[in-house]
Parts: structure tokens; sequence; C-alpha cells
């Protein structure tokens, strides 16, 4: 723990994590590392979405609101594909304690909101220390010259309620502060220890308010926690909140080591593969639920590189057998076996497309690894991939636009993003070692893990699709091949 | 099935383990200490253990960087093992194929796989009885030398022969 801790002051004074410039008081690290034993047991909580906010609506303001309600040319919008996108000026001011206890809990709920909002690279939030209103209720209509005047072009107001059965309520209303009108308003009920839910929840209606797409801040990723020499590397699974609030640790990592985990699109579970000593590797099944594990059939040689179908009915992976790999899919409900490639040369790290159709793979039957696309049933096979060097971790993105890859070129690494026709290709990051994108389930950010220069432990990072909002992640230490969560129940 | 599909892997193994001993493989590399090391052992082990496998045979071949073909060096190794193996009939082995860090964690292990089957075949083409050895990898997982240079790459790309079983 003392490590741990060292470590992040020195990452800290290094700079790097100035980067995030979280605003959030910032819970997790002392409290779920002070001891590293794992826990099993993960469960989402409640959270339920209320309806007092939109009565209020109407009685206080009379007028027609909603969340679509407003003639779609009078409203402000982020076009989230334009290339060039100038962060929209947002003002958050701290959300309301209705009850004054609860004014600290609405300052921690607005900091999660802001790093959110900053940590998508769309917003510009406007320090605080501007406003000039000060609001007292989220059912009072701002002043919105107030507004103008610095500068915001969007007014986040909000306000945490205690509700009669113990929970919180918390209230918000997205305003658009040039044509004064509200764009929506929501609010959520959850037990209070769960009000970073309810943050990221808000987040996700801002972003979907004005980018007129899903957010996705109210996700979590599961990545490998790596801990000890390089040599004799131990390697747990983590589960963490996508801004690195509330890291558990899922496995305890004595017998093997846990890598390459990706969610089920579907369900609250894991497929990743277990590294063991004396055996070959296998790929398991982790409920992150009830903590029970089980492996993913029993096979003779290695099984690796599992991915989940966009159904979340079967997983592809690569199996072993007397040193060769092909890609195989098994049907989780039966667990019927289908060979999908038969080819001397290596077949790894398979992905459906969204529609389930096509698979994209490694393949390094060309002489060099590159990625191919092929029917689901395993059917002709094309290199989509021509470039110089090496192509490898296809991951198909949920949008069904692009494949992120991983490419290998003149002793660095790339993450970059390709059509799957093999047209359009752009490269995002570049480093010593950048590797194993995953996609958010809006398919408009990337996350993966970079080794910055030779002998640099591994770290988790994000980018956008124009490759320049470039964030570190922040985690409790090394970490690896990060799995973004769909988003959640 | 299977056993045409394994029978046309060692056949593709066995091809490119003669080619490489055709051309004109360089002997640089540290297949060169191994062979040093079974040279100059003195021997107070004992005979058949995992000690007299490394100190008097060499239970480490390299490969080349995103290779899994066998040396002309790794072949004199392997050839010292399947010896040994012949004269300690009882021991069994478990062949682990490893990778440098330049390249995707999912890949290495396909190709730590593919040096270890490589070792394999080789020792079963020398008429070591199939069923002595194991094989597995560890991909880029468990570096031999963690240090990130040409030097620590080029030992991290081998295949290592370990007693599981040892021998009367």
């Amino acid at each position: 723990m003392e490590g741990v801790h060292a470590q992040f002051r020195s990452e800290h004074h290094g700079g790097i994590l100035s980067e995030i410039r979280a605003q959030a008081p910032y819970f997790g690290w002392a409290k779920h590392l002070g001891s590293l034993k794992p826990k099993m047991i993960w469960r989402g909580k409640d959270i339920t979405e209320g309806d007092m906010i939109r009565q209020a609506i109407f009685a206080i303001l009379a007028m027609t609101i909603g969340f679509s309600a407003t003639p779609a040319g009078a409203r402000v919008r982020i076009d989230i594909t334009q290339a060039n996108i100038e962060p929209m000026p947002i003002a958050v001011p701290d959300f309301i304690g209705a009850q004054s206890e609860l004014s600290g809990l609405g300052r921690d709920i607005t900091g999660v909101i802001m790093a959110d909002l900053d940590r998508s690279g769309l917003f510009s939030v406007i320090d605080q220390r501007a406003y000039v209103e000060k609001l007292s209720s989220v059912d009072v209509r701002p002043r919105f010259a107030d507004w103008r005047i610095i500068n915001a072009q969007v007014l986040v107001s909000g306000e945490v309620r205690q509700t009669p059965d113990g929970r919180i309520e918390v209230a918000t209303r997205v305003w658009d502060v040039y044509s004064n009108e509200q764009l929506g308003a929501v609010s959520f009920k959850t037990p209070s220890d769960n009000w970073r839910r309810a943050a990221h929840k808000v987040a996700d209606f801002v972003y979907k308010s004005l980018t007129g797409e899903d957010g996705y801040f109210d996700t979590r990723v599961v990545f490998v926690y790596e801990t000890g020499p390089k040599e004799k590397r131990n390697k747990r699974l983590m589960i963490m909140d996508q801004d690195g609030a509330n890291p558990v640790l899922l496995t305890d990592g004595l017998n093997y080591q846990a890598l390459t985990p990706r969610f089920s699109p579907t369900q609250q579970q894991i497929t990743y593969m277990a590294l063991f000593d004396n055996k070959p590797g296998q790929v398991y099944l982790f409920n992150i639920e009830t903590g029970e594990q089980e492996q993913l059939g029993t096979f003779r040689g290695m099984t690796f590189a599992p991915r989940f179908t966009p159904d979340g009915t079967r997983v592809l992976m690569s199996m072993e057998r007397t040193g060769n790999s092909d890609i195989f899919q098994m049907e989780l409900a039966t667990r019927r076996l289908t060979r999908l490639t038969d080819h001397p040369g290596i077949d790894v790290s398979p992905t459906m497309s969204p529609d389930g159709r096509r698979i994209g793979f490694t393949s390094d039957r060309g002489g060099t690894e590159q990625i191919y696309v092929m029917n689901a049933d395993g059917s002709a096979p094309k290199r989509i991939t021509f470039g110089e060097g090496r192509y490898m971790t296809p991951v198909w993105s949920p949008r069904g636009d692009l494949i992120a890859f991983t490419r290998q070129y003149q002793g660095r690494f790339y993450i970059g993003v390709i059509r799957p026709d093999g047209s359009g290709e752009r490269l995002l990051t570049e480093s010593y070692l950048d590797e194993g994108p995953t996609w958010a389930p809006n398919g408009r950010v990337l996350m993966f893990f970079r080794e910055a220069s030779p002998g640099a432990g591994p770290t988790l990072w994000s980018v956008d699709l124009t490759g320049r909002n470039l964030r570190r992640v922040r985690t409790p230490g090394d970490s690896s091949d990060p799995a973004w969560s769909p988003p959640l129940p | 099935m299977n056993v045409n599909f394994s029978m046309k892997t060692i056949g593709a193994v066995a091809v490119m383990a003669l080619a490489a001993a055709c051309s004109s493989t360089s002997s640089t590399g540290p297949d060169v200490a191994a062979t040093d090391n079974a040279n100059s052992s003195v021997g107070s082990v004992a005979a058949g253990s995992q000690e007299d496998l490394e100190q008097n045979v060499g239970h480490r071949v390299f490969f080349g960087y995103d290779q899994y073909s066998l040396t002309a060096q790794a072949q004199s190794t392997l050839q010292r093992q399947a010896d040994f193996l012949k004269q300690h009939s009882n021991v069994r082995i478990q062949l682990a194929g490893n990778c440098d860090e330049r390249g995707t964690r999912e890949y290495n292990l396909a190709l730590g796989a593919r040096r270890a089957e490589a070792a394999r075949a080789y020792l079963v083409s020398m008429g070591v009885d199939s069923s002595r050895i194991s094989t597995v990898s560890y991909g880029k997982e468990r570096p031999l030398d963690p240090r990130s240079t040409e030097e620590a790459w080029s030992l991290n790309r081998n295949a290592t022969t370990t007693i599981v079983a040892a021998g009367a």
C-alpha cells in the first residue's frame, strides 16, 4: 500500500496526472487499497430515474420541455462527428443541497460531473469563481444574462434532496444560455453512498442533451492490475468506475496471471485468459456480481484472446493445437464449439461486427501480422491492412463504422482506427508501446494501455477519435489490458 | 482429422528446421552461452536432474525476432536434449515458449506456442516419445531478462525445457 501511494505521488509530481485536471475530490485509493484482499463480489446499486422534476418544470415554467421537445433548430448542439471540435463553454455551479447537510454532497457531485465533462474534451468547464448568479433552487429560472456575461453557452443547474425513503434525489436542468431555453431536465434517485453513479448519469444526460448521442460516463472499466517484478509479475483483475474511482480487485492472482479481460455486452460478466505455470492458459468466464468463475471448456491446447459476440451469446477465441492457433466460437448456452479458421498461419484476436455478420482478426498468414475481415461463418477472409509494419488487436466499434487496432512500426507502437473495408486508416497515438484498444460504448472514445518508454510500467489512457484529447486514466498502480463496460443497467 | 492436422504441422516444422540447418545461420546469439556452458561444466549434480540438464545439456533455445524456426545452435542444443531424454527414459519435460516484449500480448501467446511446438517437434523427430513432452506458451508474460534492451529481448525469445517428472 505504501508503494502504491508513493508511486501515485511521484506521478503527480511528474505532471502526468495534472493532465487529467480532475476537480473532483477523490475517494477510493486509500480505502480500497488498504486491504489488497480480493473482493470477489461486486454488485451495482439500484439507481432509478425520478419524475419529480418534470412535473416541477410544467408547474413553474409553464413551457413545453422534455428531452426533445424543443425545436431542433433553436438548440445549441455539439456536432461530435466534426474533426475539429471547439470545446463548448459550460457552467456547472455546485448542486444545491435542499437540506443544508446535503450541500457538501452537492459539491462532490458537481465535481464528478465537471471532471466527466472536462475529460470528454467536448466541454470547457468555466471556473466557478467567475460565476455571477448564485442559484437558490433548481426550479428557479436562471438569470441568463449573468451566465452570458461569463461566456457560458450552457448552464447545468442541480439540486440534491433527501427522499422520504432515505435515499437521495439528484435533480438537474440543462439550459441554453443564449436562447434562454431549457434543453432538458432529469432526476435520479439512489442510495446516498451511490452518489457518484448519480453524478455520472447527470453527466451522461448533459452529454446527450448537447451531442444527441449516448454518454459513456456511467460505465466501468475492468483491467489488469500489475505488481511485482517484471519476470515474475502478479496480474490481477481490477474493476473501477470509468473515471478511476472505486477500484476493487476481482481475482487473487495466486495461481495464475489474469490477462485480456473483456466485458459481456449484455451481462455483468467478464471473459479473460488465465495464464498458468504448468499447463496451457485457458479462457474463463467471471461473473462480477457473484464472483463465480468457470473455465470455458476443457482443452488440451491453450485457449486465449477471448471476446464476446455483440449479442452476448457466444465467445470468440483462439485455440492452439500443436503450436498453431485458429479461431473458434463457443456458444455459451450449449458449450458447442465451432471452428472458424483452419489455416497454418497464426489466427488470433477475433472481434465481431455489431450486426453479427463479420469477424475481424489478426493473422500472420501473409508473412507478418495483419488484420483480416471474414464472414461470421469463417468464409471469405480478406486482408484490410496494407500499411508498413504490423497490425494487430482489431476491435470493432460498437457503432460498426470503425475497427481500432494496434500498429507496430519501426520500434514504435500506435493505436489507430480503420474502416472495415480497409479505407480511411488514421493513427491516433504513438509511444514505445501503445496496445490493446477498447471502445467506450458510444464508439467515440478509446482506452488503451501504454508503456511510455523502455522499462516504464504500463498505464491506462483514453483518446478521442481526433487523437487530440489524450488523457491519462487514473489507476492505483501499473495497469494494462483495459476493457470498457457497456452502459450499466 | 486431428492426426492429419498434426502430421501436417510436424512436417512443416521439420522442413523449416531443415531449411534453417542448410542456410548459413548466424552463430551470434545466446545459444552460444548455452553451448559453452554445456562444455565447461563440472558435474557434481544428480544425473537426469534439472541441474544436470541446465549445466551439461542446455535447457534453453533461442529464436530470432518474430521467428519460430530453429537455428543451427538451437538444433544442436535440442539434439543434446534428445540424447539426455533417451538416457533418462523416465524424465518428462515441459517446453515453454517465450517472446520478447516487442509484440502484442495475444499474438505473442500464439508465437510462444509456435516456439514450444518447434522445439517439441524437433525432439520427437529425434526419437523422443511425444507423450513425454508437454508444451505451454507464456507469450511475453515471463521475460527471463526484465530489461528493455536488444540483449534482453534476444534472451527472452526462447523455448525453455523444464523437467516436470524426474527419472530413476
